[in-house]
């Protein structure tokens, strides 16, 4: 049996001409393989290696308390550091039947659409690079450096920050923290249209992202593809709309949905959703409730036996933890979901056929975080 | 010409004369050889340091940053630095690679970029050959380069080189038509192909204003097709990072990978004095119909200053194509020279030759 897979991978190198993608690659970003076969500049199939940066976090989270393993969950999408700390903190809440205050409801949602933005921001930053547009790289990170700023202020860490805390917060909020995004909102509304400027309307970027990584709605769903990249072939995935947690229910959003299918409905769909964000943010930035910055939490948090699930929509899609407890103050076993996983694997449906160029451009539009993959 | 102060002639003159009094003539050419040898070679590291420099200072200020500034004043002596750094590095053998070609395709890249600089006019009598197939020469050795990024693809043995190499081959060759019809427009208008003689008909309007809009278009179309010649932005996908990592001289490690580098700053270097030379009139200075104070005044800025400025001026514009546009896709780089730009510029030698018959230009 062995021996006729191998057989079959060396008649296949001798047929095809294959390039391995990664895992030192500048676009991939991180290591990530991509097995090509080529045909002339036409992509003929793909395969994706996964596993570089496998840490085994699942199994680690197996032997840390509740507290502790807040923190590796940072590590998994390290862009959505803090939506993977509140889905694992609002599964404790959850389990403990422990009613969170308001006011930490207010902010951990506050901080949800900020790392959106930051996510979103840095994906075009990156987008742009893959197309050949250096250009775009330093607008992106120039205004990412604003959200940064917000949260080095507030939880002395700018990328994982582990503010998010079963029952609560770590601590309050800086004082400055309101200021801070009202500014931040002001500043981001004169400075979202440059980025149209400088890449949408322009006449190469919509020629090589639009008709491009035609993924269907049923691919999409067959695939599992959520967030973003789901959303720009009209598959409505929202989380936040679909079951709305922390604050979502108190503010009036829109989920963006595009039917283009291709690279340019996606990036559509994202430029959107930072719009969207700016006025989440606006409506929740003043009416942030005062109290406790956190619910009293017994000192060590044990879970009761069973089987507890949450799902939030970090900025690449759907995130679902699945706890299994038996009793004892660290999970039994803790299953990650993670978006980047399922959205990579689409990658051979929807870039078969096209050039290489355009493979860049379709992993680009799929915004994917490697670590998340290989957790 | 009114004024003749800055004529580089007199100098090369006196040197001349000097080297004859002391040798015989046979001497004299070969001294005369390793002189302009000499000379060149130094203005060709110096004015490659510079324009990585520019342009990193160009893209700097494009992308709100600051750009080189330790090393030196402004950060003047950073490239410096960094071809030291290249010097000192270790020459990485690649297995299975053929020894020979790969050590050779540099220099066929930077021996190319080498010789169209000698035919180039610098200033007012300063210019180290004068052909009377000037602007033949500079096209025809200026696209032997392919041949040296087609080696180096093939001989690295890497797949990202070759798919580079090949890039490469299928972009230079196609972008070569429109270049070569964009100059044949200023050709078909001076009647003659010396470089010499292009900038002379240019006394009293360069070719850009008097050749009415067919000159014009033409300019455009050599900036754009000489663009991609160079393999540069938005035409750079001989080596598109994103893509290839590095294209054709993925492989290239030390001094052979700065000797790439070189050239490529290099050709833009020669295709922008080319477009300056044929197009906005060379050292000539800027002359407005009968202003007799204005010209004069105009005359008196030496004639090296107009061409290295308005070379710049084109190598300004040429770097910031590259920092605003995404690269283009390969199909949609042979589109626009086959379907537009080709049809276009030879649309436009029908005109121009019209024109000149008709004697309507200037």
């Amino acid at each position: 049996m062995s021996e006729e897979i191998i057989k079959d991978v060396i008649v296949g190198e001798n047929e095809d001409y294959i390039i391995n993608m990664g895992p030192q690659h500048p676009s991939t970003h991180g290591v990530l393989r991509l097995e090509v076969c080529l045909k002339g500049e036409t992509v003929k199939y793909l395969t994706p290696h996964v596993g570089y940066i496998h840490r085994g976090i699942e199994k680690m989270c197996e032997a840390n308390t509740y507290q502790q393993l807040i923190h590796l969950t940072d590590r998994m999408d390290y862009l959505s550091a803090h939506m993977n700390n509140e889905a694992v903190c609002m599964i404790v809440e959850d389990a403990l039947q422990v009613e969170v205050p308001e006011r930490v409801k207010y902010i951990r949602t506050i901080l949800d659409e900020l790392n959106r933005l930051a996510s979103h921001q840095l994906w075009w930053c990156a987008f742009g690079m893959d197309l050949g547009a250096l250009t775009s790289f330093f607008y992106g990170l120039r205004d990412r450096e604003h959200i940064l700023d917000i949260f080095e202020e507030s939880f002395g860490s700018r990328l994982l920050h582990s503010f998010v805390m079963p029952g609560g917060l770590m601590h309050d909020v800086h004082p400055n923290f309101q200021k801070r995004i009202k500014d931040f909102i002001k500043y981001f509304r004169t400075k979202l249209p440059e980025y149209d400027q400088l890449l949408t309307g322009n006449v190469i970027f919509q020629n090589r992202a639009k008709g491009i990584g035609m993924m269907s709605r049923e691919t999409a769903i067959g695939f599992g593809v959520t967030g973003p990249s789901g959303r720009g072939s009209n598959f409505s995935c929202d989380v936040r709309k679909i079951a709305p947690y922390g604050a979502y229910d108190k503010v009036q959003f829109n989920e963006i949905l595009e039917t283009g299918c291709d690279v340019f409905a996606r990036y559509k769909v994202r430029m959107a959703e930072m719009w969207e964000s700016l006025s989440i943010l606006e409506q929740l930035v003043d009416n942030i409730p005062e109290g406790d910055f956190t619910a009293k939490m017994k000192p060590i948090i044990k879970l009761p036996a069973g089987e507890y699930f949450r799902r939030v929509e970090t900025a690449r899609g759907e995130l679902a933890v699945y706890v299994v407890s038996d009793g004892n103050k660290s999970p039994y076993r803790m299953k990650f979901r993670t978006p980047n996983f399922s959205n990579l694997f689409v990658m051979n449906e929807i870039a078969s056929g096209y050039k290489i160029a355009d493979l860049i451009a379709i992993s680009g539009s799929l915004d994917l975080v490697i670590p998340d993959i290989d957790r | 010409m009114s004024s003749n102060i800055y004529d580089f002639s007199s100098l090369t003159g006196s040197i001349h004369s000097w080297l004859s009094g002391l040798m015989s003539s046979g001497w004299v050419i070969f001294s005369e050889m390793v002189l302009v040898g000499l000379v060149f070679l130094l203005m060709y590291a110096l004015i490659g340091l510079f324009l990585v420099y520019l342009e990193r200072k160009v893209c700097a200020i494009m992308q709100n940053r600051v750009g080189p500034n330790r090393v030196g004043k402004w950060g003047l002596l950073q490239t410096i630095a960094d071809l030291i750094k290249l010097l000192l590095k270790e020459l990485i053998p690649i297995r299975k690679s053929d020894a020979l070609l790969f050590n050779l395709a540099p220099f066929i890249v930077i021996i190319c970029s080498f010789l169209a600089m000698a035919a180039l006019p610098y200033a007012k009598g300063l210019q180290a050959i004068d052909f009377n197939i000037g602007v033949f020469y500079v096209m025809a050795v200026s696209s032997l380069s392919v041949v040296g990024i087609l080696l180096a693809g093939w001989s690295s043995n890497s797949k990202y080189s070759l798919i580079g190499a090949m890039r490469s081959g299928a972009q230079i060759v196609s972008y070569e038509l429109s270049v070569g019809l964009s100059l044949l427009a200023i050709v078909v208008f001076t009647g003659s192909m010396q470089l010499s003689t292009i900038i002379e008909s240019q006394a009293n309007g360069w070719w850009i204003f008097k050749g009415h809009i067919p000159a014009f278009i033409s300019f455009i179309i050599f900036l754009i097709a000489s663009t991609a010649e160079i393999n540069r932005g938005p035409f750079d996908l001989a080596e598109a990072e994103s893509e290839l990592t590095a294209g054709f001289h993925t492989e290239y490690s030390g001094i052979k990978f700065a000797f790439f580098f070189l050239a490529e700053y290099m050709n833009m270097f020669i295709v922008a004095a080319l477009g300056a030379t044929v197009f906005l009139g060379g050292w000539m200075p800027f002359h407005v119909g009968n202003w007799e104070g204005f010209n004069l005044i105009m005359d008196y800025i030496p004639s090296v200053v107009w061409f290295f400025s308005k070379t710049f001026f084109l190598i300004l514009i040429i770097m910031w194509f590259k920092w605003t546009f995404p690269r283009l896709r390969i199909d949609q780089l042979l589109t626009l020279e086959w379907k537009y730009l080709l049809p276009i510029s030879l649309l436009n030698i029908v005109v121009i030759a019209f024109i000149v018959l008709m004697g309507w230009h200037f």
